[in-house]
């Protein structure tokens, strides 16, 4: 595997551990608990058993056939985590995380969330486990993802709206900093996407890297071959690091990571970390950064919640500038399409985030030989979505 | 030896030889306006205070409270940002002296450029940087330009620290160190000042530098308790919210230099 992170946390000049004093020994304690868990046989043996028997792993590697037709470019492979069990991957991180909450006798987690998939696979985790969960969410993220707040507080985790600065995941993580600041003897930031401080991009990588591992397998046994190409969107960018890591040594496969354009790049409202923003430090890492000349975040827009931040993976920054991984953009509009293209042509509903995946898919697979093999990542399903597509059309529910 | 005349290594000189705690108040710059900061600043220096903080605005203050992360809004809603608040410090010189000591979130430095920033601050008259997401172990690249210009790095230590930690900060941290009296945010409730003063007066052994102590001291009592073991007393949010208190019939200027004359007079030995 790649030698990335070194033992500061930093992915070349990216990562880090920009925290407050008063975290700094809960991060030391979490890196050396998950130091010691990484190598632990016993460890990786439960956490393997927990995704088999609970989130329902290996998921599928789909043919969509229908929509290979209708683009007429590559072979289109589906990488099915809207499968998983809570319908999205972010649960891959949250066992391994509320395994490791166990080990540092720890009896609390706290969270943030955007589109609500993390909240809710934190809130199932956390009844799982026996543990308190605390989530945070932006107000304006809990009208658009109503659906998921009632999830969450049937799951039995407490809900708290985060009304300050843009009302969004930014402003949750924030508010999980202090939350964590206060509590951090008794309580666990179950962070939920490769950002943060050093070791969670790391360490968040790692849970999620078996959505490549199975897809490397998988693609094998189906094709014989490697994939030419795989596209994910990119929030922070858990789901498509988990997918890319495993093939990040193998030359011949290209990566696409999908930004959310929102409005489109030049209107300045988008979350398009790498097309309008520079390095900068926010949440605990060095990263590329939406913000303005003096260092303020930026607000950021995508019709999806779980894409709308203003900062990326810090794994990411490194690889966009090393250029193995190509990042790109695509509005609001076409993720929208893409959503609905989806649903028809293959019956499958896609979460507003992976939606920004097949509309890249949409945009270059017509550049690309019939027989080129394509994988997207379909990191979740879109049942939380249809709420607010449907109040967007003005149908009435 | 540009460190060797800093402002804030020579007050604590003076104040250890004369016995007294330092007041160091702590005001948001540009909140409300980057005037008013400055009427704000000499009011303070003229009430009794012998050190002064001035938080640089950020838009996702992780280390604050709802008080300062308000404050923070509203002084960029003013248009105030780290070059302008730098500036302010330059017309100020003229007419104080107090040690002026920047609270600035890392990446507002990152944006003019660690060695820029330093070399502007220092220009200006600014004495001394703390920054609340920069531990030891990420502040290279901005302590060794810092020493390079005579700009003062004032590291943190909370009640979470390990002794190893708290070995690394005493070696790194110059002029006072910062120990934060809570586990927690700034603005929160401080309850225990037995466990505070049992920390400090370790810290202080162990240490052979100042310490100042700050987070959720807010009356003149708490004042007076902690001045009893520690070398600077910190208020911040006590003083950001009386700034901010509509239902005052004073002016803030007048209300911020009166509550400083009750902390002064609560820290008289």
């Amino acid at each position: 595997m790649a030698p990335y992170p070194n033992k500061r946390g930093r992915f070349g000049i990216y990562g880090g551990m920009y925290v407050p004093e008063t975290l700094m020994p809960a991060i030391q304690e979490l890196e050396r608990a998950y130091t010691a868990a990484r190598r632990d046989p016993e460890f990786q043996r439960e956490f393997r058993t927990c995704l088999a028997q609970y989130v329902g792993r290996p998921t599928p590697l789909y043919f969509a056939k229908r929509l290979t037709k209708t683009l007429g470019g590559p072979k289109i492979y589906l990488k099915r985590e809207d499968l998983c069990h809570t319908g999205a991957h972010k649960i891959n991180n949250t066992i391994g995380q509320a395994l490791l909450t166990r080990r540092m006798r720890k009896h609390r987690v706290i969270a943030e969330t955007g589109a609500g998939q993390h909240g809710v696979a934190v809130a199932t985790v956390a009844a799982m486990f026996g543990l308190k969960a605390e989530i945070y969410m932006g107000t304006e993220d809990m009208e658009r993802q109503a659906l998921n707040v009632f999830r969450m507080r049937l799951l039995g985790a407490t809900v708290t709206g985060v009304d300050a600065g843009s009302r969004t995941l930014k402003d949750a993580i924030s508010e999980a900093m202090r939350d964590w600041t206060t509590n951090v003897r008794t309580t666990h930031y179950l962070l939920g996407s490769v950002l943060g401080a050093h070791p969670y991009p790391m360490m968040i990588r790692d849970f999620q890297s078996v959505i490549g591992r199975e897809a490397r397998r998988q693609i094998l046994a189906a094709e014989g071959r490697l994939p030419d190409c795989l596209i994910a969107c990119v929030g922070g960018g858990s789901n498509s690091i988990g997918l890319f890591y495993p093939f990040l040594r193998d030359p011949t496969v290209a990566m696409i990571g999908v930004e959310a354009g929102g409005f489109g790049i030049a209107s300045g409202k988008h979350a398009a970390r790498f097309a309008g923003g520079r390095p900068g430090v926010l949440h605990g890492t060095m990263t590329y950064l939406l913000q303005n000349d003096h260092g303020q975040v930026s607000s950021t827009h995508s019709v999806s919640a779980g894409l709308d931040y203003p900062a990326v993976g810090p794994e990411h920054s490194f690889y966009h500038d090393l250029g193995r991984i190509q990042y790109t953009a695509v509005t609001d509009e076409e993720a929208l399409a893409a959503f609905d293209l989806l649903a028809r042509e293959e019956g499958i509903i896609p979460a507003l985030e992976s939606a920004h995946a097949v509309a890249e898919l949409v945009k270059v697979a017509p550049s690309m030989n019939k027989r080129d093999i394509v994988i997207v990542n379909l990191s979740g399903r879109g049942d939380k979505d249809v709420q607010q597509i449907a109040r967007m059309r003005g149908i009435p529910l | 030896m540009p460190t060797q005349s800093n402002r804030i290594i020579t007050t604590f000189e003076r104040l250890t030889a004369q016995g007294r705690t330092a007041l160091i108040p702590y005001i948001m710059a540009g909140d409300p306006s980057l005037a008013e900061t400055e009427t704000f600043v000499l009011a303070l220096d003229r009430a009794g205070a012998d050190l002064i903080e001035l938080g640089v605005p950020f838009s996702d203050p992780i280390a604050d409270g709802p008080i300062i992360q308000k404050a923070a809004e509203r002084a960029l809603q003013s248009g105030t940002s780290l070059i302008r608040i730098i500036d302010m410090v330059r017309q100020l010189r003229t007419r104080t002296s107090i040690p002026i000591i920047l609270m600035a979130y890392y990446n507002t430095i990152l944006a003019i450029g660690e060695e820029i920033f330093c070399r502007e601050a220092v220009a200006a008259g600014i004495d001394g940087v703390i920054v609340p997401d920069m531990p030891p172990e990420e502040a290279t690249i901005l302590d060794s330009a810092a020493q390079r210009h005579g700009l003062i790095v004032i590291f943190l230590l909370a009640p979470t620290s390990t002794n190893a930690r708290r070995r690394t900060v005493i070696a790194r941290t110059r002029g006072f160190i910062y120990y934060v009296s809570l586990t927690g945010i700034t603005g929160a409730q401080l309850d225990n000042l037995t466990e505070v003063q049992q920390n400090v007066r370790q810290l202080r052994r162990a240490a052979r530098k100042p310490v100042a102590v700050g987070f959720g001291i807010a009356t003149p009592e708490q004042a007076r308790i902690v001045g009893q073991f520690a070398d600077g007393v910190i208020i911040g949010s006590a003083l950001v919210r009386l700034i901010a208190d509509e239902q005052s019939p004073l002016p803030p200027v007048e209300r911020l230099a009166q509550f400083t004359k009750h902390l002064k007079a609560a820290l008289q030995p």
